[in-house]
């Protein structure tokens, strides 16, 4: 990453979110505060249910309200806190400026609408075209997003695409914003083959470039984030742990469960002998009794007291790099040996 | 698309055979001779062979049942025993009637059902579903006839406001050109310009419409209510959000459109049903529909009526069913290009 001074897009600052259930308040995002700087990749890392799509979510008030509730918090958007907008100017925010692809393709695209005129009706909803303009849009998005055939395709509806097809779709939709500054990339490819979710990823590369646009990835994959991000962000049970450039990241991971989901990589060299994949053991919290602790120290092999009783502030590694862990000293000595 | 619909009309010919078969032997099967008991209990031996032999009954039940088809194929459905009238004639005659008010009725349904029903899915859990659901229950729980009978001592008998029955004023001498009289009504506002005609004809509709539609609202109402609920749920509706959709089109294009497919399937079956509705309808309104004529045939043991009416009402079940089939495909592009 280069290391000129770059704008902030998004600020994410201090986010409290909750959901009220039957069972009593799941606090699913806890202090959380992320920075997304103009033309960076940021993604975020974690296992199911640790708050990565809520927080994804809170940002364009796609949660649904209630049951959910922003306890506190901020989410500052080119200045602006997305949360003071009222119900119609974030409407205004969603597919402008802030553009959304989710994780299943299969049915993240309305089953009786043709693709191009879902796209289309984005171009009439926000530039005011007429269908023949805003149809012509689509194809031309199409053929950016490299869906062969575009002409054809665009009245195609979802089920007679594949899946790749479907989540270029996704993208092209996306992507029908005259000022697209931040895409938010729910899981894109967790639901493709192998070979399909490279293409995605490379095509949001190759568009990244062309466009000029932020991108919020979503992954609990490792080799994803290797792929696509400039910075990362850990989050476990709702709370942000490590944050860090991409290298600093898997050279010099700090949290125990960053390691952990590293270690847990079938690419990591000390798999090489063949050996089977190390796991992290336990399973995550239930966040309706979780404490005021770490909430990973009950899955920790570096958990003392301290941890059960009180979340760590910020270790600063460097200026790129921060974790909120008692003993990241450990972690980096055993890993040295 | 034009195969799909030619393919349905072919298969409609096996329903319709099965359904004259069966109101044929089951008329057939019914104890006792029908000569017999059209006659009543005083007729002689030899009025019963006479009447058996105009009615075909000393032929085997075989025979019968080949010159019934042969007859109902050319659209001869018999005699009526009461009237002596051709039964595909007064049949013709009455049914505009009848599927005038069930139209009506249908239409008043699906509207308000479907309006009623997204209406309480996006308010979910606030008064406003909670007033509209439970209305919905009383009206799924109410007699039609006893509807009908409340309706007319509260707007025709305490209020003055609706006629108690009847299509049309009869101080008007009406002069009926379709049978169907709104369309009289409309075509006679166009010729002569007035329309004080259609004005009656929808002043008669009002009432039982209502009686007649409630049962269908409600239980429209609840489908399209839970249908919203799923498809509310889904990821194309958080996809049409994220895109920034604005809410009522999200609503009513992107949600209705999927959330429409069962509520289609139930407005057919509730049409179907509606015409059994009719008969009590029209006997409270003195509607001069199939289902009242229908009614009186029953009670007089007129064979042929009844047969005629049962196989009037089952192909018109039938013909809906083939509408909401193409409405269906129309819906839903799936089924549309298998």
């Amino acid at each position: 990453m280069e290391t000129v001074k770059q704008e902030t897009l998004l600020e994410i600052d201090n986010l409290n979110f909750s959901f009220k259930t039957q069972r009593g308040l799941v606090r699913a995002v806890r202090d959380l505060s992320i920075t997304i700087k103009k033309g960076e990749t940021l993604t975020l890392v974690g296992e199911s249910g640790c708050g990565k799509s809520v927080t994804a979510h809170a940002i364009n008030q796609l949660n649904p309200m209630p049951p959910g509730r922003v306890d506190s918090g901020r989410i500052l958007f080119n200045g602006i806190d997305l949360l003071q907008l009222k119900k119609g100017e974030i409407e205004k925010m969603r597919g402008t400026q802030i553009s959304m692809i989710f994780q299943e393709p299969m049915t993240a695209l309305n089953p009786v609408f043709t693709v191009g005129s879902q796209i289309a009706d984005v171009f009439m909803t926000h530039q005011g075209m007429g269908k023949d303009e805003a149809m012509a849009r689509a194809v031309e998005l199409f053929h950016l997003v490299k869906i062969p055939a575009p002409e054809r395709r665009i009245h195609a509806y979802p089920h007679q695409l594949s899946g790749g097809m479907r989540q270029r779709a996704m993208i092209a939709m996306a992507l029908a914003s005259p000022e697209p500054g931040l895409m938010i990339a729910d899981e894109p490819t967790t639901a493709l083959d192998v070979t399909i979710q490279a293409q995605i990823l490379d095509l949001l590369g190759d568009l990244k470039q062309q466009i000029d646009m932020s991108i919020l990835l979503i992954t609990h994959d490792m080799g994803v984030v290797a792929e696509m991000a400039d910075r990362v962000v850990v989050m476990y049970a709702g709370r942000k742990v490590e944050e860090s450039d991409v290298n600093s990241i898997f050279n010099d991971p700090r949290h125990p469960y960053t390691l952990g989901l590293l270690n847990s990589l079938p690419s990591n060299p000390k798999y090489k002998q063949a050996k089977r994949l190390e796991a992290i053991t336990g399973t995550v919290p239930d966040l309706l009794t979780i404490g005021d602790g770490c909430p990973f120290a009950n899955r920790c092999a570096y958990a003392t007291d301290i941890c059960r009783s009180s979340f760590p502030s910020m270790s600063e590694i460097n200026k790129d790099h921060s974790v909120w862990c008692h003993n990241h000293e450990s972690v980096k000595r055993e890993k040295a040996q | 698309m034009v195969k799909h619909i030619l393919k349905r009309l072919v298969l409609l010919l096996p329903t319709i055979l099965g359904v004259v078969t069966l109101v044929f032997f089951m008329i057939a099967l019914a104890p006792g001779d029908p000569a017999r008991v059209m006659l009543g209990e005083r007729a002689n031996a030899a009025q019963i062979a006479q009447l058996r032999a105009e009615l075909g009954l000393d032929e085997p039940l075989i025979k019968q049942y080949g010159l019934y088809l042969s007859r109902v194929v050319r659209f001869d459905l018999g005699k009526s025993i009461t009237s002596g009238q051709q039964v595909a004639e007064e049949i013709g005659k009455l049914f505009p009637a009848t599927i005038e008010l069930a139209f009506m009725a249908m239409i008043f349904a699906s509207v308000l059902g479907i309006l009623l029903g997204v209406t309480s899915a996006i308010k979910r859990n606030t008064w406003v579903d909670y007033t509209t659901m439970g209305g919905a229950l009383f009206g799924v729980s109410m007699p039609v006839f006893w509807l009908g009978l409340v309706l007319i001592m509260i707007f025709s008998v305490w209020l003055d406001l609706l006629p108690t029955g009847g299509r049309m004023n009869i101080r008007y001498y009406f002069t009926p050109i379709t049978n169907f009289y709104v369309i009289d009504g409309l075509i006679l506002l166009f010729k002569e310009g007035t329309a004080k005609y259609l004005v009656s004809a929808i002043q008669h509709l009002i009432l039982p419409t209502i009686a007649l539609g409630t049962i269908p609202l409600a239980i429209i109402a609840r489908t399209t209510r839970s249908s919203m609920l799923e498809v509310l749920q889904q990821d194309y509706i958080k996809t049409a959000r994220s895109a920034g959709i604005r809410e009522k089109r999200v609503i009513y294009r992107y949600a209705l459109r999927n959330a429409l497919l069962p509520v289609i399937t139930v407005i057919g079956i509730q049409f179907g049903l509606l015409l059994s509705g009719a008969i009590l309808t029209e006997t409270v309104f003195s509607w001069p529909g199939i289902g009242k004529w229908l009614y009186v045939a029953i009670g007089a043991r007129d064979y042929p009526s009844v047969q005629g009416g049962i196989i009037f009402i089952s192909v018109f079940f039938v013909l809906i069913n083939l509408v909401v089939d193409i409405l269906y495909s129309v819906v839903n592009p799936k089924i549309r290009l298998q």
